[in-house]
């Protein structure tokens, strides 16, 4: 078989995939601009109309990924857990070795310790309101690994434990099967709201989506900040 | 009030036409260089405007993960891998 190398693949299909895009485009611009919420059917329109009543959850983006999905959350947090474990499993064969030709400078190392603070304060509240305001467990701990990130990136011979990520990794996840658990035997399916539902807008209301979120942002967090720590010390 | 509709939404339409043309110029670059740092910069630019269109269509909650998983995070584990590996990308036809 004859190679053909990529981009001359790419100019023999371009044109086609272009017209298809430039459809799908347009097609995006109209869902965007000219859905009218009235038009919405089916499941969408009951998760619309009864999501204060069943969750006294203000973002209904929230209520449907923790409480009426959240079977769905919990199977995608594990395919995290997995990819997370994956990496590390492949890339644990190598010796670790931290060095750095080039120094940051002394302002950076200085100023990104601060920074790290304000860094993880920032994901645990988009964490904490995710029922509240938008985002939620996976964007604020994506901003958590953020941080870590930068204190990597930063400081010399910065380490992380990773026995602290394990733990933390493992009882968030523990959390969040408990949870379950405890809807299970209290009302009879997995996941089911045990807790009071409160009051909307209120901090401590809708129930257990507070608890899962908080449990899914320690995971998230925890796991992305390990495949990090495992990417930047693999040697060359 | 009318104008003020029609001009908010103009101002809407042009962002969007804007974000969209940055997002297919730089699709485009980062397909065609052969520098892989450059091709990085190049798909976390497309992952921003992303973002900001989600913004734009009212879906926050997307937005935010984009910005941070797009734009943030998945730009640096790129950048540590082209970092242990090799930066230029190499002729296929020698």
């Amino acid at each position: 078989m004859k190679r053909v190398s990529l981009k001359k693949r790419f100019r023999v299909k371009n044109i086609f995939v272009f017209v298809v895009l430039v459809y799908l485009g347009f097609q995006m611009l109209s869902l965007g601009f000219l859905l009218d919420l009235k038009d919405v059917k089916g499941v969408a329109k009951y998760y619309l109309e009864n999501d204060i009543k069943d969750t006294q959850s203000a973002n209904v983006v929230t209520s449907i990924v923790v409480n009426y999905r959240g079977f769905d959350t919990l199977g995608e947090v594990t395919v995290l857990f997995l990819a997370a474990t994956g990496l590390g499993a492949i890339l644990s064969g190598y010796r670790k070795v931290k060095k750095q030709k080039i120094l940051a400078n002394t302002m950076l190392q200085y100023g990104s310790k601060p920074l790290l603070a304000i860094i993880i304060l920032f994901g645990a509240y988009i964490f904490i309101h995710g029922h509240l305001s938008p985002g939620g467990g996976f964007q604020g701990g994506t901003v958590i690994a953020t941080g870590f990130l930068l204190m990597l990136l930063a400081l010399e011979g910065y380490e992380i434990k990773h026995g602290y990520i394990k733990w933390t990794e493992s009882l968030a996840g523990l959390t969040f099967v408990t949870v379950g658990l405890f809807g299970l035997f209290l009302l009879g399916s997995f996941l089911a709201d045990f807790l009071p539902l409160g009051k909307v807008g209120n901090l401590f209301s809708s129930g257990v989506i507070p608890i899962i979120y908080v449990a899914v942002g320690f995971k998230v967090g925890s796991e992305l900040t390990g495949l990090l720590d495992n990417m930047m010390g693999v040697v060359e | 009030m009318k104008r003020r509709g029609i001009i908010k939404m103009a101002t809407l339409v042009i962002i969007t036409v804007l974000c969209v043309v940055l997002m297919v110029v730089a699709a485009w670059f980062a397909i065609r260089t052969s520098d892989l740092v450059s091709a990085v910069i190049g798909s976390s630019v497309v992952s921003l405007m992303a973002s900001v269109l989600f913004l734009i269509l009212h879906a926050p909650d997307v937005a935010m993960t984009e910005a941070a998983i797009g734009a943030g995070l998945s730009t640096f584990v790129f950048l540590i891998a082209i970092r242990k590996t090799e930066r230029y990308e190499k002729d296929e036809e020698q």
